[in-house]
């Protein structure tokens, strides 16, 4: 499995049936091919019951997600305003979300909206980390040029402060505690070691590690 | 006409320059394209503009910024739209931007008379620096004030309309609609389909006529 895939495939182990659950662009978008039966998908566009993209007759303007692919609308749908959408968010209702992130800090500090000097906006990433019960950022652990992006301080603009619950990576798998950030899985074939040394915080290693599947 | 029906050209009229216009609509769906063609072929200029987003370049609501007609931008989110980036560099157009669940919020505030609304979005960001900070005497718990929003025309995509304004709208194309068809002096309105009074169904009406000034005649 490529390690897009991978990491989507493992975030996903995070939602049960009966959920609704909010999906970034990119790898966190992927999630909803690995969801178990019954997950609801919410659009911050105003909908709950996103379902597979639309092709055909079923193409409609009136069925596109917030990333502007037209989808099909699955059993037990609804549609709402933006006000609701994120009153929906806000009030804690979507059990998870799955953003990405370009640094996350030891204290659960999420910057993914722009890098210092961007110009594009936040969308609703911040209202996003603002409610929901799980915060889950979905990313390679390093950048590309092999930078840590897992930091002692966020020295990106902050989406929000205290706001991340797990961290799903191609290597490894790390939940945000009051103690720290704990190391829950690790990749096949790597060593906590291995970990430690592509990020800048101490890693707290769980007593009860598992091995993360390839 | 009957009703709130309007001629093209009575709607064309109601544009001015320097005005404040909202306008629905998200990443090209659920725009009032007719009403964006009404605002370019009135030829008025200096324009605020709140939008969740500002659409893609030269296509639905980004017409407007390839046109050069807006000098102001209340919104969420420009990154699909090369050009509106660009003009941002280039200093040549002002754009404000608001988490988009507090930027709802306040159009909603704007249409409903209320002042604003406490919000925990944007505490600790860069939002916090341009917002008044309100703590609650009795729990001592800290929120952001986010204060309504309202425009001098609200800009409404529904897919039925009827002669009183009654909208319904359909799917994701609701998105903002609803919100901005309460937030403006005047509200005008772009419909997919012109229904009979009574036709749409009581239940089924998602913006009350009360709102809406004005519908584009087809």
């Amino acid at each position: 499995m490529d390690i897009r895939n991978r990491i989507a495939k493992r975030a996903a182990e995070y939602f049960k049936a009966g959920d609704v659950v909010n999906l970034g662009v990119g790898i966190p978008g992927m999630c909803s091919d690995y969801a178990v039966p019954g997950v609801m998908f919410h659009t911050e566009n105003g909908f709950i019951g996103v379902g597979p993209a639309a092709t055909g007759l079923q193409k409609v303007e009136s069925f596109s997600n917030a990333s502007s692919t037209e989808f099909v609308p699955v059993s037990g749908s609804c549609a709402f305003d933006s006000a609701e959408s994120f009153a929906i968010v806000r009030s804690g209702r979507l059990a998870a979300t799955v953003l990405g992130g370009l640094q996350v800090a030891e204290n659960g500090d999420l910057a993914n909206w722009t890098r210092p000097g961007g110009k594009f906006g936040m969308g609703g990433a911040m209202d996003l980390v603002n409610g929901t019960r799980n915060v889950i950022v979905a990313m390679e652990l390093c950048a590309k040029n092999g930078s840590p992006k897992i930091v002692k301080e966020c020295s990106y603009p902050l989406t929000g402060k205290h706001c991340v619950n797990h961290i799903v990576t191609e290597q490894c798998v790390i939940d945000v505690t009051p103690q720290g950030l704990v190391l829950l899985e690790v990749l096949e074939g790597l060593s906590p070691a291995e970990i430690q040394r592509q990020v800048e915080p101490l890693l707290i290693v769980s007593n009860s590690i598992k091995t993360m599947e390839r | 006409m009957p009703g709130k029906i309007r001629s093209r050209d009575e709607i064309i009229a109601q544009f001015k320059d320097g005005q404040t216009v909202m306008c629905g609509g998200m990443h090209n769906h659920g725009t009032p394209n007719n009403l964006i063609q009404c605002i370019i072929d009135s030829g008025v200029k200096h324009l605020t503009v709140i939008s969740i987003d500002s659409a893609d370049a030269n296509l639905t609501l980004g017409r407007l910024y390839h046109h050069r007609l807006v000098d102001k931008l209340i919104t969420s989110y420009i990154g699909r739209n090369t050009e509106v980036v660009a003009m941002l560099e280039a200093g040549e157009i002002d754009v404000e931007f608001v988490p988009q669940g507090s930027l709802a919020e306040r159009v909603r505030c704007g249409g409903a008379g209320l002042g604003g609304v406490l919000t925990k979005t944007g505490l600790g960001t860069v939002v916090e620096e341009t917002r008044q900070i309100v703590e609650i005497n009795d729990s001592g718990e800290k929120y952001l004030l986010e204060t309504a929003l309202r425009a001098d025309i609200g800009l409404v995509r529904a897919r039925m309309a009827d002669p009183l304004g009654n909208l319904a709208y359909r799917g994701t194309l609701r998105n903002s609609n609803p919100l901005i068809a309460t937030a403006s002096d005047l509200t005008i309105v772009d419909a997919d389909m012109l229904m009979d009074v009574d036709e749409i169904g009581i239940d089924r009406i998602g913006t009350p006529g009360v709102y809406v000034d004005m519908v584009l005649a087809k």
